[in-house]
C-alpha cells in the first residue's frame, strides 16, 4: 500500500531548489551558455535513479509483464543516455575552452 | 537495524549528490573552473547512481543494467561522434531523452501501483506524464528541424493555435479524470492523455523558424527539468526534486535572458511565427534589394590587412559552412600584421545560446578575444573592418529605425557604425523569404559572394599575400 508523502516538506524542497537554482545560474557569462544548458541536461539525467527504483519496484512484486518489463527498461535506457551523454558532450565541449596566451604571437 | 543504516547511507549519498550538483553549476560559471564544475556534477551523479543500484537488493538487476548498457553505448557513441556545429541538435535529443524517461516511469508506475494511491501522487503522476511527454516529442521535432531532416522554417497553417488549444483542452480534461478518480479509470484515459501530449509537443514547435531554435532547445531543458522535479514527489524523493528544479530554474532563467536579447516577449517567440528560417542563416529577401555592393577577395584582403582593429561577426552561416577554423586562421595572419581581431557574439546569433562561443572554442579562438554586444558596440565606430561571417538578422539595422520591421527593437550588433563593413553571404537570392537587411545597401557595406569557408580560405590566402 502506498501512502502519500509528506506534500508539504516535498513542496518546500522544491521552491527553496528552484530560488538556490536562479541564484547559481544568474552568474554564468553567456560564453558558458551552451556548456551550461548542456551540464543542466546532464543532470536532469537524474530521472535514472528514479527509472531504476520503479524497476526494482516492478520486480519486487514479483514478475512483471513483459510490456511493463520492455517500458521499464526503456525508462533506464533513455535516462542512461540522458546522463552519459550529457556529461559526455559536455566535457567536449568544455576541452575546448582552453586559455591561450595573448602573447602567441 | 541494518535497514536503517542502509537508508541513512543512501540519503547521505543523496546530499551528498545534490550539494555536487550546485557546487558543480556554480562553477560552470567561469571558464576557468568549468571543466571542473561538470566533472564535480558527473561524480554526483556517479555517487547516486551506485547508492540507488545498492538500494534495489539486486531486484530486476537484469532488467535495470541491461537498459544501462544500452543507454551507455547510445549516449557515449553519440556524445563522442557528434560534430561541434551540431550540438544543439544533440543536446535536443539528450534532452528529449530524458523527458521521455520521466513520462515512461510515470507510465509504469500508473500500471503497477495499486489504486487509488493518494492526492500526491495521483498529481504528480498525470503531470510529470503530460510534461515528460510534451517535452520528448517537442525534442524530437527540435532535432528533425536542427539537423536539417525536415524543413526549419515554420509550419503554420490557419486555425493552428486552435487545433493547439483543442489538443491542450483535450489533456487537461483526460488530466483532471486521472486525478479526481485517482488512477482507477480504465488503462485507455492515461493512454489517451500521452498520446495528446505527444501530440501537443510536435505541435508546439512546429510552428517555430529556425532562428527561435535556441530559446526553444532552452525551454525544452527546463520543461524536462520540471518534469524531473515531479517526478520526484511521484517517488518522494529530494534528489529528483532538487536536481529537476534546479535545471527547471536554470533553463527559465536561461529562456528569459534570450527572450530579452531580442526584446521579445517569450509568447511571442511561441506564437508569433516570426525567426521565418530567415534568422541569422545566409539568407535574405528574395531580390528587393538592389542596391548592393559585390567586392572581390583581394579588395577585402587588403582592407583587412591594414586595418588597425577588424571585429568579426560570426553567425549562423559560419556554422552551416563549418568555417570556424578557417576564420581562426585569418585571424592569426592579422594578428601577425599586429591587426588587433575581436569577434563580436550576439546572444542570439546561432541555433543554441552560446553556440558561436562553442565553435569558436573549438577553433581555439581565445574566449577572452570573444566580445558581448554590450561591450562591443562601442567599439563599432572604431573599427576598420567589421567582418560579417553568415550572421543577418543580429546585424540589421531596421531593429533600431524602423518601426514596422518584425524585428524592431531587438538589440542588435552596430557593425553599420564601422568604417566598412563587409558581409559573407552564399548569394542575395538564395535562402528563405527573411527579412530586408537594409544594411547591404549602405554605402560602407561591401557583399562577398560564396561560401563562408571558401570565402575566408581565399581570404587568408590572399592577407598572406598582401
Amino acid at each position: 500500500m502506498n501512502h502519500g508523502p509528506d506534500l508539504f516538506q516535498l513542496l518546500t524542497v522544491f521552491i527553496l531548489a528552484i530560488f538556490v537554482g536562479f541564484e547559481v545560474i544568474s552568474k554564468v557569462p553567456t560564453t558558458l551558455h551552451t556548456p551550461l544548458m548542456s551540464a543542466t541536461n546532464a543532470i536532469h539525467g537524474v530521472v535514472l535513479v528514479g527509472a531504476i527504483v520503479i524497476v526494482a519496484q516492478l520486480f519486487g512484486g514479483g514478475t512483471p509483464s513483459t510490456a511493463l518489463t520492455v517500458l521499464g527498461i526503456c525508462a533506464v535506457a533513455l535516462g542512461t543516455i540522458n546522463v552519459v551523454g550529457g556529461f559526455a558532450v559536455t566535457e567536449r565541449m568544455l576541452q575546448m575552452f582552453k586559455k591561450r596566451e595573448p602573447a602567441k604571437k | 537495524m541494518t535497514f536503517d543504516l542502509q537508508s541513512l547511507l543512501l540519503d547521505a549519498a543523496e546530499l551528498a549528490a545534490i550539494v555536487l550538483f550546485i557546487l558543480g553549476l556554480r562553477f560552470l560559471s567561469s571558464p576557468a573552473t568549468a571543466r571542473l564544475g561538470n566533472r564535480l556534477a558527473a561524480v554526483g551523479m556517479l555517487i547516486a547512481l551506485v547508492a540507488v543500484l545498492y538500494s534495489t537488493h539486486a531486484l530486476g538487476w537484469w532488467a535495470i543494467l541491461a537498459g544501462i548498457a544500452i543507454g551507455a553505448a547510445i549516449g557515449f557513441f553519440s556524445a563522442l561522434k557528434v560534430k561541434m556545429t551540431a550540438m544543439p541538435q544533440m543536446v535536443a535529443l539528450f534532452n528529449g531523452a530524458g523527458g521521455g524517461a520521466a513520462g515512461l516511469i510515470s507510465s509504469v508506475e500508473f500500471f503497477v501501483s495499486v489504486h487509488p494511491y493518494g492526492w500526491t501522487i495521483s498529481v504528480s503522476l498525470v503531470l510529470s506524464a503530460i510534461i515528460g511527454c510534451l517535452s520528448a516529442a517537442g525534442s524530437i521535432v527540435a532535432f528533425l528541424k536542427l539537423q536539417e531532416l525536415m524543413t526549419g522554417r515554420p509550419i503554420t497553417y490557419k486555425g493552428q493555435q486552435v487545433v493547439n488549444g483543442i489538443v491542450a483542452l483535450g489533456i487537461v480534461v483526460l488530466g483532471v479524470m486521472l486525478i479526481a478518480t485517482q488512477g482507477v479509470d480504465p488503462a485507455w484515459v492515461f493512454l489517451a492523455m500521452l498520446a495528446a501530449a505527444l501530440l501537443l509537443g510536435v505541435f508546439f514547435v512546429l510552428p517555430i523558424g529556425g532562428a527561435d531554435m535556441p530559446v526553444v532547445i532552452s525551454l525544452l531543458n527546463s520543461f524536462t527539468g520540471v518534469a524531473v522535479a515531479i517526478t520526484g514527489f511521484e517517488l518522494n524523493s529530494n534528489l529528483l526534486i532538487i536536481s529537476g528544479s534546479l535545471v527547471g530554474a536554470s533553463g527559465t532563467l536561461l529562456t528569459i535572458l534570450m527572450g530579452k536579447a531580442m526584446n521579445r516577449p517569450l509568447t511571442n517567440v511561441l506564437f508569433g511565427a516570426f525567426g521565418s528560417g530567415g534568422g541569422m542563416e545566409t539568407s535574405t529577401s528574395s531580390g528587393g534589394q538592389q542596391n548592393v555592393r559585390a567586392t572581390s577577395v583581394e579588395d577585402v584582403a587588403v582592407m583587412l590587412a591594414y586595418a588597425q582593429q577588424v571585429v568579426v561577426v560570426p553567425g549562423y552561416g559560419m556554422a552551416v559552412a563549418q568555417a570556424q577554423h578557417s576564420v581562426r586562421e585569418l585571424a592569426d595572419q592579422l594578428e601577425k600584421r599586429g591587426v588587433a581581431v575581436k569577434y563580436a557574439i550576439h546572444p542570439v546569433a546561432g541555433r543554441m545560446p552560446g553556440h558561436m562561443n562553442v565553435l569558436l572554442a573549438e577553433a581555439n579562438v581565445p574566449y577572452n578575444q570573444l566580445y558581448d554586444m554590450d561591450d562591443i558596440n562601442p567599439e563599432f565606430p572604431r573599427t576598420d573592418v567589421a567582418l560579417v561571417i553568415g550572421a543577418n538578422d543580429v546585424t540589421n539595422p531596421a531593429a533600431r529605425n524602423v518601426a514596422s520591421s518584425p524585428i524592431y527593437g531587438m538589440p542588435i550588433l552596430d557593425v553599420d557604425k564601422a568604417q566598412n563593413v563587409v558581409v559573407l553571404k552564399r548569394s542575395m537570392r538564395s535562402g528563405f523569404a527573411g527579412i530586408e537587411n537594409p544594411l547591404y545597401e549602405l554605402p560602407n557595406c561591401s557583399m562577398l559572394f560564396g561560401d563562408a569557408k571558401a570565402s575566408v580560405s581565399a581570404l587568408t590566402a590572399a592577407v598572406k599575400a598582401v
